[in-house]
């Protein structure tokens, strides 16, 4: 760990201001970045502390039915929450697939967002990682790359995004309230966040210099069962192979509608238009399912260790639709 | 009146003695040793090729960061007795000097030491050391290196590393019934909690080392050698160690790197591993390569029995993962084969790690005895009970005791295993395909050399002072109740003190010999001193040798392994609702932490059948995993309902407490029940462990509705 200086930040702007240095990065619960600082593959010049502002750990009700989440609300304080567990129970599941008790008492919902990926050449600084230190290269490309992503990304990185709470958002259509440094307020769907890695794998969000994650807003539940599903190698603590975000709503024997996510594929969460549109008026059936995941999956491409995530994706998604229409 | 004989305390359920101290902080570990201020901080740097040789180290950088103490380099660090002798009897008792030389031998191979005043200082400054290498091309891959592999001569144990009866050849070609399998296990980390740390000062030419060994007196001897020094003059504590699994046996460069680090700058040094250098700069268990050829009789007798295994040790190193041993012991056949092949490759060091040999050797061999067993139409617990033998079949003496057949006969009648559907993948529970399996569990017993002492103090109670160590299993318990037992004593006017050679030497903890061992040294003691306080005794020593195990038997523990798993029919992910574990293990010292050994163990083998693997990344020379996040070794999530049941097994001839080792046996086999209930659950044979989900898939895909 190199040393750091470290501010508590008493208000948005400030902290915002402080954040906008080069150099500097917000830490709320450090669950991440603590890590990636011990390692020195983080190596900031300051942490500017979010953990004490104001209203960072309310969730309320907003007025078009929907939840606003401060970005400091904790991994369980979100997932015990009654009205998400209620209304989001896929929110709820997703947060509890992940990690372990005590990450998620301290990890919050605006540093799970942008927990960087556990490629293993990326937390290795003795390898080359576009991502890490631009221009050094991939070592996953051709290297041992079980866990890496299949879908979305470059020869110049094949990181996946290791969220589980996420992918939930994804599929909930989640939209994330920022603030710049010059106060200017805006939102971006959860979709948007991400950038692809392209060519240049170490710019990973579309924020600005100290723009800060102020909260989550939740759009009304959508209609239909959610389920979260996880596979994983061990039954607790282990980062997804695959995971899947589903909300499916059944009419007699068709699928009215459906959202479709899926988590470990990609650089970010997945949300899928193919599966959905291959779902929409579908027979609950299934054949139905499987060629909701073969649309999914369509332009899916592994590394050669992490081939197995295109079937294994297509069968959860089967396994988890199957589980959410009842068939 | 004649006195009753008081009820005996050996084998009593006994909370361990060091539990409460434990759970509230209050044990002291190697690294929690002298207080800040008095004491300085040591990093270790690691090489960051795989192999080559060191050009250049830029310190300046780090010397003049803020408040370092000390940059050593193979260009200033003091002269030391080279690493070695490879050959030495001992091989924990090597010299293992450090920075002596400007070779990378492995990735992670230690290349620099910083020390300053704290650990994060020193932390920051080790990576301000700048080295320049020239690398060299390496050999990292197990089998690539198979061609190249040597016989190695001796296997670890001494054993030869291979051995045949009859013609194993003929009767393989001849048999009406044959396997012939290969099977692969990967490379393993012993993963202990605690890091491997030492903390060392000086007083004049006395060294006194605080570090984290499950040997007391190896290390002692080692350090000595290293610096050239009586070893009078070295002092090893080890009062408390967080697991060390064979990780710990050897000791490594954190204890001669604070040693020198305390010496240069005259104030006791710390140094702990980062958990990286856990895994790189430490031993771990070889990965595997075997080949099980079986041949049987329609009746299910084996008329051939071979097994051949490829493992890899250190480019500089001799060790041999005797991945064989378990087969030579566990069943009889007239014809047979064993054959250990050792290739050389520039990894870190393997050795032991639980149960070295029989732990992966019983993958294979009792995965192949299921794939005999289906190929026969018999059932799998009558085929082991078929080839059951009394005797070694391949020393010629009888086994002292063996109660496998029982164990066997047992486990199947408390596990339900006449359920079982012999036809795979015939069970479903809505969305799992449910299998159980079954293997046998076997495990070498040993007695190694130990002294203890044995003391009455003025207020009548009495200590007892060995160098063992207690590395979680027990040690401080089971040596409380037997000197309680034998000076007929409650257990609160016992203390035993541990883990420090001003106590008379012993063998330490390892092998599983740890209890046996150190226990029959302190009943010696006790006895000594029981009989001479009539004539003003007070103070006494005890001994075992490995001559108080009669030679004219074989002596190993056995048991049965029953494992119920399911398998998410769309992921191929395995769960394990319940084990059973049936061991027959000699007169148990403790039940409750003879229990605790045999659920780790078994808890293990959950992690060789579904988890734990490390790969390495052939152009770095690196193993890819290096944190707990990524090596899995099963959480509680993973293990369903545990039960443990010990046979009431006397051995005449197990030595002076009849006891047998339990630290290992759990493991044995363990794995090999898993994978066999995974293939009753879905008709895959899985050959590569672990079995992960994406090995499942496309026999999945197969049972697809």
């Amino acid at each position: 760990m190199k040393p750091f200086r470290y501010e508590r930040a008493n208000g948005v702007a400030a902290a915002c201001a402080a954040a906008a240095a080069p150099g500097a990065r917000f830490i709320a619960g450090g669950t991440n970045l603590i890590d990636l600082m011990k390692l020195q593959i983080e190596t900031p010049e300051l942490l500017v502390d979010i953990g004490l502002l104001p209203l960072a750990d309310i969730i309320e009700s907003t007025a078009e039915g929907g939840l606003r989440i401060g970005a400091g609300v904790t991994n369980s304080g979100l997932a015990a929450d009654m009205r998400v567990r209620r209304l989001y129970p896929l929110l709820s599941q997703a947060i509890l697939a992940g990690a372990s008790t005590q990450l998620r008492n301290k990890a919050t919902t605006g540093g799970n967002l942008l927990q960087r990926t556990r490629c293993p050449y990326f937390y290795d600084t003795t390898k080359p990682c576009n991502k890490r230190a631009p221009g050094s290269g991939c070592a996953a490309l051709h290297g041992i790359n079980r866990m890496n992503a299949v879908m979305g990304v470059s020869d110049d990185c094949i990181a996946a995004h290791p969220s589980d709470m996420a992918v939930a958002m994804t599929a909930l259509d989640a939209r994330l309230e920022t603030v710049a440094p010059d106060g200017a307020i805006r939102a971006i769907p959860i979709d948007a966040l991400y950038r692809a890695p392209g060519n240049t794998p170490h710019i990973e969000t579309v924020l600005a210099p100290g723009e800060l994650i102020r909260s989550v807003l939740l759009p009304p539940p959508p209609q239909g069962r959610q389920v979260y599903r996880k596979v994983r190698d061990r039954a607790s603590f282990a980062f997804a192979l695959v995971s899947v975000a589903v909300v499916a709503e059944r009419e007699g024997d068709r699928v009215r509608a459906a959202r479709v996510a899926f988590g470990s594929l990609s650089y970010k969460p997945w949300r899928s238009a193919e599966a959905e549109a291959s779902l929409e008026g579908a027979s609950a059936t299934r054949t139905s399912f499987d060629a909701a995941g073969i649309a999914a999956l369509k332009n899916a491409r592994g590394y050669g260790h992490n081939d197995f995530k295109i079937p294994l994706a297509r069968r959860t998604l089967r396994a988890t639709l199957a589980d959410a229409v009842g068939v | 009146m004649a006195e009753s004989k008081r009820a005996d305390v050996i084998g009593l359920p006994l909370d361990r003695i060091d539990g409460r101290l434990k759970v509230t902080g209050r044990a002291t570990y190697a690294f929690e040793y002298a207080t800040q201020g008095s004491v300085a901080y040591g990093v270790i740097v690691s090489a960051a090729i795989g192999k080559g040789r060191i050009l250049r180290i830029d310190t300046r950088d780090a010397q003049h960061a803020p408040r370092v103490l000390l940059v050593l380099t193979k260009d200033n660090a003091p002269p030391q007795t080279p690493w070695g002798p490879v050959d030495l009897p001992d091989r924990f008792a090597r010299a293992e000097p450090a920075l002596d030389t400007d070779e990378v031998l492995y990735f992670g191979f230690p290349v620099a030491f910083v020390v300053a005043e704290t650990f994060e200082q020193a932390t920051a400054a080790a990576a301000m050391v700048r080295i320049q290498y020239d690398p060299m091309p390496g050999d990292y891959d197990l089998h690539a290196a198979g061609p190249s592999a040597e016989n190695p001569g001796r296997i670890d144990g001494n054993g030869p590393a291979d051995s045949a009866v009859g013609d194993f050849e003929s009767a393989f070609a001849s048999a009406p019934v044959q396997i012939d399998a290969h099977y692969t296990t990967p490379h393993q980390h012993q993963a202990p909690m605690e890091p491997h740390a030492t903390m060392a000062a000086w007083e004049g030419e006395m060294l006194t080392v605080h570090t984290s060994a499950q040997l007391t007196t190896s290390p002692q001897e080692g350090l000595a050698r290293t610096f050239n020094t009586p070893k009078e003059n070295v002092r090893i504590i080890t009062r408390y160690v967080g697991g060390g699994f064979g990780s710990k046996l050897p000791y490594y460069v954190d204890a001669t790197l604070a040693a020198i680090g305390a010496r240069t700058l005259g104030r006791p040094v710390k140094v702990a591993m980062t958990r990286p250098q856990v895994f790189y700069t430490t031993t771990h268990r070889t990965a595997s390569e075997q080949h099980v050829r079986l041949g049987a009789d329609r009746d299910g007798r084996l008329t051939a029995y071979g097994q051949e295994a490829l493992v890899h040790c250190a480019r500089f190193d001799l060790f041999t993962e005797p991945v064989c041993d378990a087969a030579r012991r566990l069943y009889a056949a007239p014809n047979r084969l064993t054959r250990h092949r050792r290739a050389k490759l520039d990894l870190p060091r393997s050795d032991s790690m639980r149960a070295p040999g029989e732990a992966i050797g019983l993958l294979g061999l009792e995965c192949a005895m299921d794939e005999l067993a289906e190929a026969l139409d018999l059932d799998p617990v009558e085929l082991r009970l078929r080839n059951d033998t009394s005797s070694d079949p391949e020393q010629d003496r009888p086994f002292a005791s063996r109660h496998l057949a029982e164990a066997l006969r047992e486990g199947a009648a408390r596990f339900g295993w006449n359920k079982r559907v012999a036809k795979p993948a015939s069970v479903r529970d809505r969305r799992w395909l449910v299998g159980l399996g079954v293997a046998s569990a076997i495990r070498g017993d040993i007695l190694q050399s130990a002294t203890a002492r044995a003391r009455l103090e003025n207020d009548g109670k009495i200590t007892i002072e060995l160098a063992m160590t207690d590395i979680g299993t027990g040690s401080y318990t089971i040596l409380t109740q037997i000197a309680a037992d034998t000076m007929e004593l409650p257990v609160d006017r016992v203390t035993v003190r541990l883990g420090d050679t001003r106590f008379p030497p012993t063998a330490g903890s390892g092998g599983s010999f740890g209890a046996a061992t150190s226990g029959s040294a302190v009943l010696a003691a006790c006895r000594k001193l029981k009989a001479g306080l009539a004539s003003g005794m007070t103070e006494s020593l005890g001994s075992v040798t490995p001559a108080d195990l009669d030679e004219a038997y074989s002596h190993a523990g056995f048991g049965a392994h029953f494992a119920e798993v399911c398998v998410d029919r769309d992921t191929g992910e395995v769960r394990v609702r319940r084990m059973l574990g049936v061991f027959a293990a000699g007169r148990i010292l403790n039940a409750k932490t003879a229990r605790s050994q045999m659920i780790g163990g078994m808890t293990w083998g959950i992690g060789s059948a579904l988890l734990e693997e490390n790969h390495v990344d052939s152009r770095f020379g690196s193993f890819i995993n290096q944190d707990l996040a990524n090596y899995h070794v099963a959480v509680n999530a993973d293990v369903g309902a545990m039960e443990v049941v010990f046979l009431d097994e006397a051995d005449p001839h197990g030595g002076p407490l009849g006891s047998k080792g339990v630290g290992e046996l759990g493991i044995c086999g363990a794995g090999a029940a898993i994978m066999n209930a995974i293939h009753n659950a879905t008709g895959a044979r899985i050959r590569d462990f672990p079995a992960t989900p994406d090995k499942l898939l496309a026999t999945l895909e197969t049972l697809d509705p």
